[in-house]
């Protein structure tokens, strides 16, 4: 499906700039891309979190389009509801327009609390689209982990300390839980390759049923890095295949971008101050070479579902 | 035209709500309750309604995607007990702040734990501040009619407010009984098209629901919903005027029962009112000025109608199908005192919790309490908290 930039831009945005989100925040600019690329109105929820608590604060609203948050785990399930009673209104012939239905979350919100509520709407084969904008940790509540924050980061509930080198678990691998849905489209994306992730979100619109997207959304002040190098530093993880850009449709698994050269992931940790504390000693260079070793385990498994060799 | 059925609690509801024909409907099974989805499920399948079923994985998500099906401006319907209802505790707070129209027939199920699956009102007495009205029944004719009420109620122009229709576990939900049916017609003619003030289907007219409400606004927000929960009793009142008008049924805030003389009286809700009455008439032919005040509607509480009832009384039990821990008996026992505090007389007033788990209250228990009223009378202590019915 072919991006025209031009036209896109030239579209009303469904997020209006004056939200409050933190400058060099990735998820409006994430938010603003997938919607960007419906050609039908839109009815928009979204999760708990700095998403809905940047754009929401009544009497003020930065969404030029129709959106309802409800609380931090439901975000799939309010929307599958809504989703319900277009369907049914449609079918009396209450309603004409067509309308596409989009659910967000932090990774909070959908790799954890809101897990459950997404499974049972994916299962259930809603025509929606989840969008999880994965900035690696509760951040809207001051940066806790999360099943999403990397291996060796420094949050608050796993800080870095004497006897602490931050966060002990690897991620979990969502996109491919949500694979193992067996829906119709499932995608993981990145901010910084907005040309890939518009026309993600594109193929989801185009295809009845539920869709569920991934996007890499790096967060300045929980990872600890400037404002401007957002894309950068996004760009850097993609690169070094720590985030895989690839799309599962109908079960047929298709790398979407292969990198030219393969940065360690060192080189995006040292960036960032979350990472700061793997600098000082032997014993993080031993995690930053466990984390290695398990992204490019991940990488070779994902080659070998996409049937690719690097 | 009417229809005469033998009918359980649960198939009353379920057909209650077959008439609805709400547009979405998104549920999930808990003892007692699963009949009643099951049941709607039926006429799903069949065709018999327009319903979007939603057969979401949790209750918590059964009243989220309520939630959106409401504020998409569709009638939108669930149905729970107990756990299932402690498990949707958040939603439900925030359903009726969004002021959403949801109808929810609650089948009354002792909380966890121990689990136990039988009656009290631990589960909806736990829900009394969440801001659902909360509407009672003593049989499944009240189900059926209460469910058919609630959605004029809470889909009032001035109310838009969600319902709990609430009725006793297994006593009323799986007790057969002959109840009175209005035809499909009545009842969709009664209920009216639902015409939601606000829906994100409308595309034109954007709005954003849910918003973060800090404190520049949250506690006018708060205000308002107190108003409406006010202003519902009026509304409840009228609709049920409106279905004895159509059906012949009556229906008020509270129910009397040989209160026009009564010395000594009881307060109870539910299943329990019904064998009240039994005991009340045999008392009665025996002289005694018994009486009865059936608890309809709990929220908003009928706190001038239940101090006018009871004004003229000696001694008063209050009995709560729940215990609330507070060492200050339950919470009927508890709105009832101070519904009268400001009365220049007051009757004696004990409290009695019963039925816990769903231990039977038989005639026999409710004479003996009507024995310790006729004991405080004549000027004999009692203490004041009771619990009916336990062994020591």
């Amino acid at each position: 499906m072919a991006v025209n930039l031009k036209a896109l831009s030239a579209k009303e945005p469904a997020l209006s700039a004056g939200h409050r989100a933190c400058a060099g925040c990735a998820a409006p600019i994430v938010v603003r891309q997938v919607l960007m690329a419906s050609d039908k109105p839109v009815v928009v929820g979204s999760a708990t979190g700095c998403l809905e608590v940047t754009t929401s604060i009544y009497p003020y609203t930065a969404w030029n389009v129709n959106f309802i948050h409800n609380a931090f785990e439901n975000s799939a399930a309010t929307i599958s509801g809504v989703e319900a009673a277009f369907e049914s209104l449609k079918k009396q012939g209450k309603i004409d327009d067509d309308i596409n239905f989009v659910a967000f979350g932090g990774d909070g919100g959908t790799y954890d609390i809101g897990f459950q509520s997404l499974s049972g709407a994916m299962e259930r084969g809603h025509n929606m689209l989840y969008v999880c904008y994965d900035n690696g940790a509760y951040m809207n509540t001051g940066i806790q982990r999360s099943s999403a924050t990397p291996q060796g980061a420094n949050t608050t509930t796993t800080p870095a300390g004497k006897v602490s080198t931050g966060k002990k678990q690897y991620r979990k691998d969502l996109a491919e839980i949500m694979a193992s849905h067996h829906i119709p489209y499932v995608a993981q994306a990145s901010v910084s390759n907005y040309r890939d992730l518009i026309e993600k979100a594109q193929k989801a619109f185009s295809i009845k049923g539920p869709k569920f997207l991934n996007v890499l959304s790096p967060c300045r002040l929980g990872w600890g890095f400037n404002p401007e190098n957002t894309v950068d530093l996004a760009q850097m993880m993609v690169d070094s295949c720590f985030w895989p850009l690839f799309e599962v449709e109908n079960g047929v698994w298709k790398l979407t971008y292969k990198p030219k050269n393969k940065p360690n992931i060192e080189e995006w940790m040292k960036l960032q101050a979350r990472f700061k504390h793997l600098f000082r000693g032997e014993e993080g260079k031993a995690v930053i070479a466990a984390a290695q070793e398990e992204v490019d385990k991940r990488w070779e498994q994902i080659l070998a579902r996409c049937g690719e060799t690097m | 035209m009417k229809i005469r059925h033998s009918l359980t609690g649960n198939e009353a509801m379920a057909e209650a709500m077959r008439q609805i024909n709400p547009d979405v409907v998104a549920a999930y099974p808990i003892t007692p309750q699963t009949e009643i989805v099951q049941l709607f499920s039926n006429s799903v399948a069949d065709g018999k309604v327009n319903t979007e079923f939603v057969t979401v994985e949790s209750e918590h998500s059964a009243m989220s995607a309520t939630i959106g099906a409401s504020a998409a401006g569709a009638r939108a319907m669930t149905a729970t007990s107990a756990n299932g209802l402690a498990y949707m505790w958040e939603v439900v707070y925030i359903a009726a702040s969004m002021r959403l129209p949801i109808v929810m027939p609650v089948v009354n199920r002792a909380l966890s734990g121990p689990i136990n699956i039988h009656c009290d009102h631990s589960d909806t007495m736990g829900a009394r501040d969440s801001g659902w009205i909360q509407i009672y029944s003593e049989n499944s004719q009240e189900a059926y009619d209460n469910l058919i009420q609630a959605m004029r109620v809470a889909e009032h122009s001035e109310i838009q407010l969600p319902v709990m229709v609430c009725m006793d576990g297994f006593i009323i939900s799986h007790g057969m009984e002959v109840i009175e049916m209005e035809d499909d017609d009545t009842v969709r003619k009664f209920i009216g098209e639902h015409k939601a003030n606000y829906s994100l289907l409308d595309v034109k007219n954007p709005i954003t629901m849910g918003p973060l409400d800090l404190q520049d606004f949250y506690f006018e927000h708060k205000k308002q919903q107190a108003e409406a929960m006010k202003n519902s009793a009026a509304v409840i009142r009228d609709v049920a005027k409106e279905w004895e008008k159509l059906t012949g049924r009556s229906y008020d805030m509270i129910e009397e029962y040989r209160m026009e003389d009564a010395e000594i009286a009881i307060v109870a809700i539910g299943s329990a009112t019904g064998t009240a009455k039994v005991v009340i008439d045999g008392l009665r032919e025996k002289g005694v000025k018994a009486g009865l005040v059936k608890i309809r509607v709990f929220r908003p509480f009928p706190k001038e109608e239940i101090a006018k009832a009871l004004a003229n009384t000696k001694a008063v039990a209050i009995m709560d199908r729940a215990e609330s821990f507070a060492d200050f008996g339950g919470p009927l026992f508890r709105d009832i005192r101070a519904s009268l505090y400001d009365h220049d007389v007051r009757p004696k007033m004990v409290s009695y919790v019963y039925g816990l788990g769903g231990r039977d209250v038989m005639p026999e228990d409710i004479a003996s309490v009507y024995a310790d009223l006729e004991r405080l009378v004549k000027g004999e202590q009692l203490p004041m908290l009771n619990h009916l019915g336990v062994r020591e």
